[in-house]
């Protein structure tokens, strides 16, 4: 029984942090319909802001879901600006534009603060007891923050006046801006949003995983093969696809080890891809956000 | 083929290759050999892409997982074989058949080519961190160890008749040369036979060829496993030049590299990227040896620039240009010579006005 409770905890532990991972890709994806290939470093800049003022002698907390997503989302403003608004409609530049923004910061990074990983911090709180098994109180955290992390979005999304005309852009954006909105703003805006939901997320990982100017690549292939398999929908999606790859991913390392977990999931992947190319969301759940 | 312009000046541009073959072991030091011998791999990898994106429209960013496949397949069966007559063939086919699987998932699960640039990039990333974890001693194909993060040693090439031989490095250079020359060669060929003319329809209108009644998945699958094909003879070359295959071929920053020398050659010629990946090579090994500016900053700018401003590459810019700066010129004499007879009439006419 109680390894079933720990399994169990692992599993949606890989779960939450996938969608911790990928949400922010997700929603810059959904309502821009771009694709950012910078979203690792977007994680990597979040980690490395925690770090870095932790070490100043900020209080960790208020360094994770306060500094981080803030200027993680700063940063995102200005790209959008500098950018991203030059590459409307032209997918496969924004593609490239943003793979040379993700070297570019890696290489800023690797210039600043070196190659090798910046001081690390350890994971606030401690371990908790399952019966014969511990497991760590810092990702009963996390798959807490992730919840309240999805409600957010789907309340910012559902009941403000911004998510609505969010929404309106995503849907037409000649006739929003024909309406009186401001899509450019909006676009702007969601950008940031997104790039401050992965400052977050990179952020609170950075305790688990540490930080290196090159850790990006390790978050962005689950992060694409999550969002391309949730497809469109930006919460339904990512959450369909979190649960289907990161169960994948974590009965197969239960039964045969982290390699063949990771094997799994890819191959889940692609032939999830093959039979849904629109993705998860292109066939269930259409009305969903 | 017929003799176009345009064949006329790939004919050139493969004398001037052979010339160079010939030439260079005996004009420059061994070490610069072997260093030529890693960029002629890395040129072959960019032909490879400058084929199937140029000219088959597909976007991949994950080219490079073909490229270590090849690397990978080469130094796994010439450890088992003891020799790498047949370890060529199997690295050859490994990285063709690996692309004809993916590539049929995705074509014809009919991927849009946003989606297939991220899956690709996708696939070579989890390969990457698949073989990092290979380091334990369970890990071992035949004789030959994983070797995890370190990789393995890969044994020399030898002439197919004599597998106790080992090629010297100035050899695997002249071989190298050969496979990207021949390599050029066929993708030239191969772009202009039928089968290439309908790729590049699919590229500019895939609806449209299919409305004539092509099978664009058969025709994009194909074009494909060709190009993982090249690549894959190109991850032998790069074996050969390295010595070792380590999990590095298939991170992010070599499949960006890839890409670069195509953005920065120009899509749509195969001079253009095989030109590239020299040209960065040397760029960023110089920048290597100077250690002030960080190799991925001047990478990531060079990619936004391009991206922004010479979005074709310099190729066809050039080529664009040179054919616009000829017309004008021709147009030049021509207006000229139209000005100097106007001229002549006038004045005869002046004569006459003159004498009447």
């Amino acid at each position: 029984m109680d390894l079933v409770i720990a399994l169990a905890l692992q599993i949606v532990y890989g779960i939450a942090s996938l969608v911790l991972i990928s949400l922010g890709l997700a929603i810059i994806f959904g309502m821009m319909r771009v694709i950012n290939l910078a979203h690792g470093e977007f994680l990597m800049l979040g980690g490395y802001t925690v770090v870095i003022s932790t070490n100043q002698g900020v209080n960790i907390w208020f360094a994770m879901l306060v500094l981080a997503p803030l200027v993680v989302g700063l940063i995102g403003v200005l790209v959008e600006r500098l950018l991203i608004q030059f590459l409307y409609g032209r997918m496969v530049d924004t593609l490239l534009a943003t793979w040379g923004l993700s070297l570019l910061f890696v290489g800023l990074v690797t210039s600043i603060f070196g190659a090798q990983t910046a001081t690390t911090i350890s994971p606030p709180l401690g371990a908790i007891q399952i019966g014969d098994y511990s497991s760590s109180a810092y990702e009963l955290f996390l798959i807490g923050v992730t919840v309240v992390l999805l409600l957010l979005v789907y309340a910012v999304l559902k009941l403000t006046k911004l998510g609505l005309v969010a929404r309106a852009t995503m849907q037409s954006d000649d006739m929003a801006s024909a309406l009186g909105v401001s899509t450019k703003r909006i676009y702007m805006i969601t950008f940031g949003l997104g790039a401050a939901v992965s400052g977050l997320a990179g952020g609170l990982l950075a305790p688990v995983t540490g930080v290196l100017p090159s850790i990006g690549a390790t978050y962005i292939a689950k992060a694409f093969i999550t969002v391309i398999s949730g497809g469109a929908s930006i919460l339904a999606g990512t959450t369909a696809a979190s649960v289907l790859l990161g169960g994948i991913n974590g009965i197969m390392a239960f039964l045969t080890g982290p390699t063949l977990g990771e094997v799994a999931l890819l191959a889940a992947a692609i032939i999830l891809i093959r039979l849904l190319p629109t993705g998860i969301t292109g066939r269930f759940f259409r009305k969903s956000l | 083929m017929s003799w176009t312009r345009e064949n006329r000046w790939r004919a050139a541009l493969v004398l001037a290759g052979v010339i160079f073959t010939l030439a260079a072991p005996g004009m420059l030091e061994l070490f610069t050999i072997i260093n030529l011998s890693t960029a002629i791999a890395l040129a072959i990898l960019a032909l490879s892409l400058g084929l199937i994106w140029g000219y088959g429209g597909i976007l991949c960013f994950g080219q490079t997982a073909f490229f270590g496949i090849g690397a990978y397949a080469y130094t796994i069966a010439a450890v088992n074989f003891g020799g790498s007559s047949w370890a060529v063939l199997v690295a050859i086919l490994a990285a063709a058949v690996f692309a004809a699987v993916l590539g049929y998932f995705m074509f014809y699960g009919r991927v849009s080519d946003v989606y297939m640039a991220v899956i690709t990039l996708t696939v070579t990333l989890i390969l990457y961190s698949l073989l990092r974890r290979t380091s334990g001693p369970e890990y071992k194909i035949g004789d030959a160890l994983l070797g995890g993060f370190n990789g393995v040693t890969s044994p020399p090439l030898n002439l197919p008749w004599a597998p106790y031989m080992p090629l010297f490095p100035e050899h695997v250079f002249y071989v190298g040369m050969a496979v990207l020359i021949i390599g050029y060669i066929i993708c030239a060929w191969l772009i202009q036979t039928h089968f290439g003319r309908v790729a590049v329809a699919i590229r500019e209108n895939e609806l449209r060829a299919e409305l004539i009644g092509y099978d664009t998945r058969f025709y994009k699958l194909a074009m494909f496993t060709i190009g993982g094909a090249i690549a894959g003879a190109g991850g032998i070359i790069f074996a050969n030049g390295v010595g070792r295959v380590t999990p590095d071929i298939f991170n992010l920053y070599n499949s960006a590299l890839a890409i670069i020398w195509v953005i920065v050659g120009g899509r749509g010629t195969l001079a253009g990227p095989v030109m590239g990946a020299f040209a960065l090579f040397y760029l960023t090994s110089w920048l290597g040896t100077q250690g002030v500016v960080n190799n991925n900053l001047v990478l990531g700018l060079t990619l936004i620039i391009f991206v922004l401003a010479v979005p074709r590459g310099i190729l066809p810019t050039f080529i664009s240009w040179w054919d616009g700066a000829r017309s004008r010129r021709a147009m030049q004499r021509r207006e000229l010579k139209v000005r100097r007879k106007r001229g002549r009439r006038s004045s005869e006419l002046r004569e006459a006005a003159d004498e009447k």
